[in-house]
């Protein structure tokens, strides 16, 4: 596909991509900071990952394959839409195979398969303050930030075991990143935890609304923050697959008829049908 | 004997207006010092600088730290501070909404200052938050209400416990009875007087009732125009007052 001639590669002027970059590059010189930045208007509401879009203009090269997944489906409207929009602007090839991608666009997941070394994957981030909700005020939770106070932290936590006698934040489970900052992980599900660490890929925040990026080189030490009688689950639906039979990927539960059959499938769609390509079937394939 | 705060000509200015000026005294372990004064008269100012809220324009406020002896807290670094403000230190203000996080159950309200210095055992944590809620007479089945739920006399108890749970040894109090009943601040002295005597606390306490200085306060500091008019042991203060306004002060209470 060819870039259509009314726009600079990729939307986004030079200049706007260059300022992105720097931020991008702070972020990852100090890993889970987050780098303000000026957000720009896009041609899509804020809902639709403004801030993701941004840094996917700011790294995509003409040479890149870019895949873009919704909460782990290549085939949402967000997800088809955000594709589209970098086919037209930048004419980048695209993919549903997480392998074969250079760049991946998420919201609310990380793909199953490993990432490797030489892939981004950016996040589209809604609020990027993980101390937001119990300190509304930005002068404070800054100023949290740079003195290392994170017991507000755990005061989150210690009331979800109190009111649920577990912890039950189950997305966008919060992370101290190489024991420095705190930081949010978007609302990926808690069982996406422990691929944010050590990961050999690079990935990347963008909250487009609150004009902040933050980053994770690759093999970043990143820990989820727990009590010691309280240890942190990576928790997942306790089922196969019903397609391709996979006990080890995230799971969606989706209705199948209107006499209340349910069945759980992988939310990774990719993923999903790899493994039955290559053959595996789960109790539910047809 | 080292002074546990030694205050030194501290002085804060709002523009050209004085909000406190050149205050001087010591306080030494276990002592409880009061400060009265007309509204106007430079308490809170005074009290502000004193806790590290407010930077004076001149001044120092040297506080006996445990690893390092005396030190000035205005010139300490923010983070040295801060960390006093949650370890060494305690601050119960007069509007328990100011002191407590009003959408975070009562438990978490306590724990969030052990938590702040590390605590990460959750059960620790709350078995110290129910102790304490005992401690201030609160019926500990209510650890997991909300200080929304409270009435003002238990939110400011509260107030209390979330302060004292890390064992500070200096508190800070902006009219800790302020605002409320008075059979519920009778109650609130009683137990105010009970801490400070079993934990062996050093306390400032701003107020303008003479009746809470009489039953906490050892000595007295009378404040008018943001300076120290008179100060001295508060039963002397109060039974023989020396300075025109405290002679004033005192008669005014006597009438009501
Ligand atoms: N933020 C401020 N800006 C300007 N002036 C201030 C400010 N805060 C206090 N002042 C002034 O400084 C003086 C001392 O005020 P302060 O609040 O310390 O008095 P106070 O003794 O605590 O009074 P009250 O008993 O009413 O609480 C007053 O004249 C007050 O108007
Ligand atoms: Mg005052
Ligand atoms: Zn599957």
């Amino acid at each position: 596909m060819t870039q259509s001639p009314e726009y600079n590669f990729a939307y986004l002027d030079e200049q706007t991509k260059r300022m992105i970059r720097r931020a991008i590059l702070k972020g990852l010189a100090i890993p889970g900071y987050q780098v303000p930045f000026a957000s720009r208007e896009m041609p899509m509401p804020y809902g639709w990952g403004t801030g993701g879009v941004q840094v996917s203009a700011a790294v995509l090269t003409p040479d890149d394959r870019f895949k873009v997944i919704d909460q782990g489906a290549d085939d949402t409207t967000n997800a088809v839409s955000i594709r589209s929009f970098f086919e037209r602007t930048a004419g980048v090839a695209t993919t549903t195979k997480t392998q074969d991608a250079t760049v991946i666009q998420t919201r609310h997941r990380i793909p199953e398969a490993p990432l490797g070394e030489g892939q981004i994957l950016v996040y589209q981030v809604p609020i990027p303050e993980p101390l937001r909700f119990l300190e509304p005020r930005e002068s404070e939770t800054r100023k949290m930030h740079s003195l290392e106070e994170y017991g507000l932290m755990h005061v989150k936590l210690y009331e979800d075991i109190s009111r649920h006698g577990h912890i039950a934040t189950s997305y966008a489970y919060p992370v101290k990143v190489e024991g420095r900052y705190v930081m949010d992980p978007s609302p990926i599900p808690k069982f996406d935890n422990p691929k944010l660490g050590d990961c050999p890929a690079i990935q990347l925040f963008g909250a487009g609304r609150e004009q902040r990026i933050y980053a994770l080189p690759p093999y970043t030490q990143v820990v989820s923050l727990d009590f010691e009688d309280h240890p942190f689950e990576a928790s997942k639906a306790d089922h196969p697959c019903g397609l391709c039979g996979a006990e080890d990927s995230y799971l969606d539960e989706v209705i199948t008829d209107d006499q209340g059959g349910r069945m759980f499938v992988c939310s990774d769609t990719d993923y999903c049908e790899a493994r039955q390509a290559a053959g595996h079937r789960g109790k539910d394939a047809a | 004997m080292t002074p546990l705060l030694s205050v030194q000509g501290i002085t804060k200015r709002y523009g050209a207006h004085i909000g406190c000026a050149d205050v001087s005294f010591d306080l030494y372990p276990g002592e409880v010092m009061g400060i009265v004064g007309e509204s106007g008269s430079g308490k809170s100012t005074l009290l502000n600088c004193m806790a590290g809220h407010l930077r004076p324009d001149a001044g120092a406020v040297v506080f006996d730290t445990r690893a390092e002896g005396p030190r000035d807290t205005v010139t300490m670094s923010e983070p040295e501070r801060r960390m006093l403000g949650r370890t060494d230190w305690a601050f119960v203000h007069q509007h328990a909404r100011d002191g407590l996080r009003m959408g975070v159950s009562a438990g978490g309200n306590v724990g969030e200052r052990l938590m702040a210095v590390g605590a990460r055992h959750y059960g620790d944590i709350r078995g110290k938050a129910v102790d304490w809620l005992e401690r201030v007479e609160i019926d500990a089945a209510r650890v997991d209400d909300r200080p929304t739920t409270f009435s003002g006399g238990m939110q400011q108890r509260l107030q209390i416990a979330r302060n004292l749970v890390t064992g500070p040894r200096l508190v800070f109090m902006d009219e800790p009875t302020g605002g409320l009943d008075v059979s519920v601040q009778a109650r609130l002295l009683d137990l105010l007087r009970g801490l400070v005597r079993d934990m062996g606390l050093s306390a400032i306490i701003v107020t303008h009732d003479l009746a809470v200085v009489r039953l906490l306060a050892d000595r007295l500091m009378v404040m008018k125009n943001g300076r120290v008019v008179e100060q001295g042991l508060t039963d002397q203060v109060l039974d023989d007052p020396q300075h025109g306004y405290t002679q004033l002060l005192v008669s005014s209470v006597l009438q009501v």
